[in-house]
């Protein structure tokens, strides 16, 4: 079989974005393999009546698992649901999204299926009908390229590093029939938002980073302004410095020890750039650097640098921003 | 409560990578290595847990080869209590290392058994899990703090857009990231009082990796470095370099 299948995750009552990506890097390796691009949908009764739409991002197929116990989100639960679907059909790869709980089902379904996983990929080809994939290690200071020696190869994809194709195919769509492990042993409880804005980080297409160079805690709102200038795909983030004297929270975090991101636009305020800062943010696209210090490590890897005070620079930068979205 | 912390040696995150073996691996000479950071958070947990529970012995684990060791005393330093060194090769396949380290963790009846979320060189963030999957047991990952009460362990999780709250029946696997609490480090009497804990070595059950690095590479050079101006006066510049040159806004 050289059909691909793309996991589809849901949050809220609703596909996610990176649901796009996934099925349209599934579909772009299934078109090496040649075979066909399918998407797994999961959740509680009624799933299906959301997913009618979901053909239109590239899945030939999409098969939905609608089941009471797949309401909730259970990583046990959803790890033997997916392997089992992965193992009856006989897909050639099996492709998630390297988000929380991407990161968290891939291995499970991975180990269930007895096969390797590359987990965080940011590139995947297929050369001469074999899967190859490129990750960053070592803190993004190299790209390995990995093959795969099992069937099917398991991979998650890190957020934004693949794009989606603009696809208006419509795919068909099917009912899965699932069974449920019975003895479960793990329960989501509870769910605490965090305060600031509604897009993560690690999923954001636009970031804006403040380190020590913004003095402290209250001087966040220049950042925030930025942010809101740049619309509503714009997270803040926060270098490691920063969370450690608690002016920001932990979830905000760019690099060893937080999270890593691929952002279309990254911006470094303040930051001087510490490799393990860079570890989490060097696959960014485009990435601007403002800081006082001509000499900050930062500068060298930056797209566009500002040496200045980045109290002077902000406003100018958030008003120029705010005028060109008002023309267009 | 008994816990089992399973450890990485990984090279320092300020290392210099050089390439060996037809650009397969990177080269050891001269690589300072250090216990992967998750990894020092799982150490202080266990501890943490240990100490809560009046009893608890907290026992290191890792697979690797001979100069693993000094990973394993340097946890000891830190406080725990014994260590157990699985002699085999770590290779990106993580699931052989999982095999290798849930074959000898069938044979233990720690309730709990903790990793870092992920190691510092290969970032792969799957061991944790697989081990979990493997010896049948619930796993919560990328774990900021949890506690244990009675026969359940409560872990927040650090996931998109805030904390998520499970629960888990012992015995259980979970994945520590950084979190809101201070890591201890070796005391000079700790690092005396090491070398006499007891280090159990053994030959690893691992199979084959069937994950195969083809090659490696340095990222390409994205930007040389482009400072454009100084204040706000490059302000103008820069955003029209955003929206014409790099068509980002």
């Amino acid at each position: 079989m050289a059909d691909v299948l793309a996991i589809t995750e849901r949050r809220g009552g609703k596909i996610r974005p990176g649901a796009h990506e996934v099925i349209a890097a599934a579909a772009s390796v299934a078109v090496g393999l040649g075979g066909a691009t399918h998407a797994l949908v999961l959740g509680g009764i009624g799933v299906g009546d959301e997913v009618s739409h979901l053909g239109s991002f590239g899945a030939d197929l999409v098969r939905v698992g609608e089941d009471a116990a797949l309401e909730t989100v259970v990583p046990e639960t959803y790890a033997v649901v997916i392997a089992e679907a992965v193992h009856s059909h006989g897909y050639a790869a099996v492709l998630f999204a390297a988000t929380a709980l991407g990161k968290d089902l891939a291995p499970r379904v991975a180990a269930l299926l007895d096969v390797p996983l590359a987990s965080d990929v940011t590139r995947a080809e297929v050369e001469d009908g074999r899967l190859f994939c490129e990750r960053p290690i070592y803190g993004g200071k190299v790209i390995a390229r990995i093959e795969f020696e099992a069937s099917p190869a398991v991979l998650s994809l890190r957020p934004n590093a693949f794009g989606t194709n603009g696809s208006q195919a419509g795919g068909r769509v099917e009912r899965l029939v699932v069974a449920v492990p019975e003895a479960v042993r793990s329960r989501v409880v509870g769910f605490r938002a965090a305060e600031s804005g509604s897009v993560d980080v690690s999923e954001a297409s636009v970031i804006v980073s403040g380190g020590r160079g913004m003095k402290s805690a209250e001087n966040w709102n220049v950042l925030e302004d930025l942010r809101d200038a740049l619309g509503p795909q714009t997270a803040l983030g926060a270098s490691r410095a920063v969370v450690d004297a608690g002016w920001r929270p932990h979830g905000e975090q760019v690099g060893q020890t937080g999270k890593t991101v691929s952002p279309t636009l990254y911006f470094a305020i303040g930051i001087s750039g510490a490799i393990q800062h860079l570890a989490g943010m060097r696959t960014s696209k485009i990435i601007v650097a403002i800081n006082k210090d001509p000499d900050a490590p930062i500068f060298a890897i930056a797209d566009y640098g500002i040496v200045g005070d980045a109290f002077e620079i902000l406003p100018a930068l958030t008003a120029q921003i705010e005028q060109l979205r008002s023309e267009s | 409560m008994d816990v089992v912390v399973c450890l990485k040696r990984v090279p320092d995150t300020e290392i210099r990578v050089r390439f060996a073996d037809g650009a397969t691996m990177i080269e050891p000479e001269g690589i300072k290595y250090i216990v992967s950071p998750y990894d020092e958070f799982a150490l202080e947990a266990a501890l943490r847990t240990a100490e809560a529970s009046g009893e608890g012995r907290v026992t290191v684990m890792t697979l690797g080869d001979e100069s693993s060791q000094e990973t394993l005393r340097t946890a000891l330093a830190v406080g725990a209590d014994a260590a157990v060194l699985l002699h085999g090769s770590v290779t990106m396949d993580g699931l052989a290392t999982a095999k290798a380290l849930a074959a000898e963790l069938k044979t233990r009846d720690e309730p709990l058994v903790l990793f870092g979320v992920k190691a510092g060189d290969d970032d792969q963030q799957q061991v944790g899990p697989m081990v979990a999957t493997l010896l049948n047991r619930p796993c919560a990952t990328n774990v900021t703090s949890f506690e244990v009460r009675e026969r359940v362990v409560r872990c927040d999780r650090d996931v998109e857009g805030g904390t998520e709250v499970v629960e888990l029946d012992l015995p259980a696997v979970v994945t520590l990231t950084k979190g809101d609490f201070e890591l201890r480090y070796a005391s000079l009497r700790g690092i005396m009082a090491a070398k006499r804990k007891p280090l159990e070595a053994k030959d690893a059950d691992r199979p084959e990796g069937r994950l195969t690095v083809a090659r490696l590479a340095h990222p390409p050079e994205s930007a040389e470095g482009r400072i454009i101006g100084d204040g706000p006066e490059a302000v103008p510049e820069l955003v029209r370099l955003l929206r014409d040159e790099a068509k980002v806004l």
